[in-house]
């Protein structure tokens, strides 16, 4: 539910007419003197503490005008300021600010001249109630939805008020099934027993951890037995269905981090699976790649309007293909063809060069990691049931990394460049002697070996760090998969970096990730023992030197 | 053979060249060793120091050198090998003869050196904050002990602003400084009456990058109904994932705080920061402070580094501080002699970047300001608490049990670094 950020929301309903929230100021203890104008109140923002500051915004929720979300939501993202001769303002320094009081656009201010009201996290909690509670009447569902969570969340004043209002009203069922259960957090701490049993009826059905966590608390504290042990029957009902959710969960998270080993792995599949060549420089082919991709952002950056920024990825891409791909090349014909069939000589002469990749980006690009963004539309994710979140980054891995393989797996098996490649690799002799440049298929090999791990770079700089020990982290597993899978096999690959992901997810949550990573290793070593050619045998110039 | 003649010929120049080079130095130069990872996976964090104790340095030769001579830095790279720290730190002492050393991060680093030092009599300055329970005579730590920096700010989290947290994850990486310094937290939460239920310790490898299961681990803890906070001591390049997968799982710093103690502006720029507003980071400096000091310093290091953009962070500061007080003590002894200059460390007084004086005490440890920062959408930190005195390291923390009447007191009549009592009677 949690896929944008509510101000962003906020920000774009802010021009539309919202009715003001129907919660009647509890009981308010204050003086009986004519309600505060909205301008007053705001004023109070300002405030010199914190406290000042919550309330201020406390007052706006009672108050209840919907000119005071605009206000709210810049206020959450740091962007109200107070600048001399115009009171409060809000808005993007750089994109124009508008007045507080009026909503109307403020010209001629720069950044120096506003100082920021300060918010911290315990202003942000109590401005995220209050917004709940303001935008409850929103003509868009999801919005609705938010703000009844927010209330369920944070519980402010008056909250009960605002969601009986809400569901004598409301007609999306979503809307109505979160209000619901809103209201029923709210009645387990009423004083009367019917509200209190009804509120265990509705929360039964729940499948969140939050209601199950507030559940467990009532239980602790009712009195009535009768209703304790509906509780306890509610709790039972709600951890079966969490823990069939989780076990869902692990296994996304198990296929996501096999994805992401086998990204590391493919490029790899074909330099040592196919060419035999144990490649120490793998991991610095894909560091280069998520450096290309650095590059190529910070040009979009620099030279293209923001609104393409997001694009850069569609460059990064065949951008990085290449880069990697042409180290990839050069090496081979400098270096490793040098040494085939002296399997010490490669493997000392390629750890030189890693070392060497390594300290270039390090004198070239800095020490310090490169900040490489998600796009948007890679950023953030959808709460599924049972605060399991399927992010979109991991999910675009998932089938980006599938899509990799299954082109790459169709270049071996259906172009001509595949055919020479299976041919030298199976048997060079016979294959020189039909008239294939063996040196040339050998130096494509390599170069689309790295290109690949280049491209995988560009995927797995979304998710981790860009700094040049990046490669380091990939290079021990993605041997691991391809020895595991079987050397030479593609397909292996594939199963065996699924299967290790799975593994490994499944057993952390009960071993941690210490233990877990361990034992997995463990299992390795065994299965290693009893089948030495891995999951998939094949028979290729690898093994038969 | 014509070949070979040129190249003796160019290699005998060389030589005495540098032969030249090392006698004139030997004569009107003080050297100062620099003991920082260049290449390997620590360079990330301890090149900046090393650029931050060459522009010292430059600076002070510019202000006319230290005792009339100039002052030379000798730079090695350890590689992030730990082993090679000890033999790099017995190459700066023996073959530079180097006066002083300002180097390591990591605790192994430091503790692999410690016995090199402590045989030559050498003198290590330590600007990174780490889990205490050392002091030795011939090293002065100028980064937090845990006492400055931990303890602080889970009393923040459990305070009012702070969202009165009831319960903790503790998060970590697998070695030492994480481990001993959730040792310290656990006690300090047992005396604030929170129970073990309520405290989930975790620790992942170094680098780990997948933190799915972790994240969502977090979540589910949670979700008890209880304010629940993450005292993270998560290690370099493993909290840029980290980041991300709580950002994406939409854990939000007003629902679930993170309080970080190894991250700070460094860090912070290479991750995409505007879903992170509101964690929080615990330190003794944050380059977003207003002081004149701080404002000279980062002005300083923008002209020295040639680029406006790189941030200034913690351990900077403690190498500064360090750096000064050194200076102040050779000043004061007149000479670059050990011994000579650890007396004159002993009350030397320099001014904090963020205001306030930094006071060296008699345990080897410095007694700073601490400060709680909230993260803002730039990648700098808002000050949300400061305390109001600087707070003195313990060297040993009263909440670990095996500590208890360990004292680390320098001069007489204790002259110690870890005993329960004094290595000298008291002159009567």
């Amino acid at each position: 539910m949690r896929i944008l950020h509510i101000p962003l929301i906020l920000a774009l309903l802010a021009p539309l007419p919202v009715l003001a929230g129907n919660a009647p100021p509890p009981a308010a203890p204050g003086p009986s003197q004519p309600a505060p104008s909205f301008t007053d109140v705001l004023a109070g923002l300002d405030g010199d503490s914190y406290d000042d500051r919550i309330s201020a915004v406390e007052a706006l929720g009672r108050l209840g005008d919907p000119r005071a979300l605009p206000v709210l939501s810049a206020m959450l993202d740091g962007h109200l300021y107070e600048a001399p001769g115009h009171g409060l303002v809000y808005g993007d320094p750089d994109a124009g600010l508008r007045s507080a009081a009026t909503g109307e656009a403020v010209a001629g201010l720069t950044a120096d001249d506003l100082s920021e009201i300060p918010v911290n996290n315990r202003v942000r909690g109590v401005i995220l109630g209050v917004i709940g509670g303001l935008s409850l009447k929103s003509p868009e569902a999801g919005v609705r939805i938010k703000a009844v969570e927010a209330l369920a969340e944070r519980q402010p004043d008056g909250a009960a008020a605002a969601l009986k209002g809400l569901l004598s009203e409301e007609t999306d069922a979503r809307v109505r099934a979160a209000a619901a259960t809103a209201l029923a957090l709210l009645n387990l701490g009423s004083p009367e027993r019917h509200l209190r049993q009804e509120a265990i009826a509705v929360l039964a059905t729940s499948s969140d951890p939050m209601v199950e966590g507030r559940l467990r608390q009532y239980r602790d504290t009712e009195k009535d037995p009768d209703l304790s042990k509906a509780a306890a029957g509610a709790i039972h009902d709600i951890s079966v269905r969490l823990s069939l959710i989780d076990v869902g969960a692990n296994l996304f998270q198990g296929l996501s981090q096999g994805s992401v080993l086998l990204l590391g792995a493919i490029g790899l599949a074909i330099t040592f699976g196919v060419m035999g060549v144990i490649n120490m420089a793998h991991g610095e082919m894909i560091m280069l790649g998520a450096y290309t991709t650095y590059v190529v952002q910070e040009a979009f950056r620099a030279f293209l309007p923001s609104s393409f920024a997001d694009a850069y990825l569609v460059v990064a891409l065949p951008a990085a293909f290449l880069v990697a791909g042409a180290v990839g090349v050069l090496l081979e014909r400098t270096l490793i063809r040098h040494l085939y069939g002296r399997p010490l000589e490669t493997l000392l002469s390629t750890w030189g060069i890693s070392l060497i990749l390594q300290q270039a980006v390090r004198s070239v690009f800095g020490a310090p990691n490169k900040e490489v963004g998600n796009p948007s539309w890679l950023s953030g994710g959808v709460d599924l049931a049972g605060g399991f979140t399927l992010t979109w980054n991991r999910l675009a891995i998932i089938l980006f990394c599938l899509g990799l393989l299954a082109a790459l797996a169709a270049l071996l098996r259906y172009s001509r460049f595949g055919l020479h490649m299976r041919a030298v690799s199976q048997n060079r002799p016979m294959a020189s002697a039909m008239g294939i440049a063996a040196g040339r298929v050998d130096a494509l090999t390599f170069g689309l070996g790295s290109g690949i791990a280049g491209i995988a770079g560009v995927a797995l700089s979304q998710i981790g760090n860009v700094s040049p020990n990046l490669g380091q982290g990939y290079i021990v597993d993605s041997f691991m998969v391809v020895v595991f899978g079987g050397v030479g096999s593609l397909w292996g690959t594939l199963a065996g970096a699924l299967s290790l992901g799975i593994l490994n997810k499944l057993l952390e949550p009960y071993a941690g990730a210490m233990l877990g990573k361990i034992l997995v290793l463990v299992l390795i070593i065994l299965f290693i023992q009893k089948r030495p050619r891995g999951l998939f045998a094949f028979k290729g110039r690898s093994v038969e030197g | 053979m014509k070949l070979y003649r040129a190249a003796a010929g160019a290699g005998a120049i060389i030589a005495l060249l540098a032969g030249l080079r090392t006698a004139s130095a030997a004569e009107d130069t003080i050297k100062v060793g620099v003991l920082h990872s260049l290449s390997g996976t620590m360079a990330i964090s301890e090149t900046t120091l090393k650029d931050t104790v060459l522009m010292m340095v430059d600076d002070l030769n510019k202000k006319g050198g230290l005792l009339g001579k100039k002052v030379e830095a000798v730079v090695v790279d350890p590689a992030s090998n730990w082993p090679l720290f000890a033999e790099k730190a017995r190459e700066l002492l023996e073959k530079d003869k180097v006066a002083v050393v300002f180097g390591c991060w990591t605790s192994v680093s430091r503790k692999s050196v410690l016995p090199v030092f402590e045989q030559d009599n050498g003198l290590l300055f330590y600007p990174v904050q780490y889990e205490g329970e050392e002091s030795s005579n011939n090293v002065f730590y100028t980064g937090a002990a845990p006492n400055q920096q931990a303890i602080p700010a889970v009393d923040y989290l459990m305070g009012k602003d702070g969202g009165e947290a009831k319960r903790f994850v503790l998060e970590g990486t697998d070695y030492v400084y994480p481990r001993t310094t959730n040792k310290i937290l656990r006690a300090f939460l047992h005396s604030k009456g929170i129970a073990d239920g309520d405290i989930l310790e975790n620790y992942t490898p170094f680098g780990f990058s997948d933190w799915q299961t972790e994240v969502a681990k977090i979540k589910q803890f949670a979700s008890a109904g209880k304010k629940t906070a993450v005292i993270s001591t998560i290690n370099g390049d493993a909290n840029v994932p980290f980041y991300k997968e709580l950002a994406n799982q939409g854990i939000k710093a007003s629902d679930i705080p993170v309080v970080a103690f190894s991250v700070g502006e460094e860090e912070l720029a290479g991750i995409d920061t505007r879903s992170l507003v509101g964690h929080l980071a615990a330190w003794n400096y944050f380059e977003s402070v207003k002081t004149p000091e701080n404002q000279a310093f980062i002005k300083q290091w923008h002209a020295y580094v040639q680029n406006d953009k790189r941030t200034t962070n913690d351990p900077m500061e403690a190498t500064y501080i360090g750096f000064k007080m050194w200076t102040q003590a050779v000043l004061q002894a007149g000479t670059t002699d050990v011994n000579a200059v650890r007396q004159a460390l002993y009350g030397q007084r320099v001014r904090n970047l963020t205001g306030g004086e930094a006071v060296m005490n008699s345990n080897h440890h410095l007694s700073k300001p601490v400060m709680i920062g909230e993260i803002r959408p730039d990648g700098q930190f808002n000050v949300v608490f400061k305390t109001k005195d600087v707070i003195k390291a313990d060297a040993w923390s009263p909440f670990i049990a095996e500590d208890k009447g360990k004292v680390a007191d320098w001069p007489f009549p204790w002259a110690c670094g870890n005993c329960t009592e004094p290595r000298f009677k008291a002159y009567q």
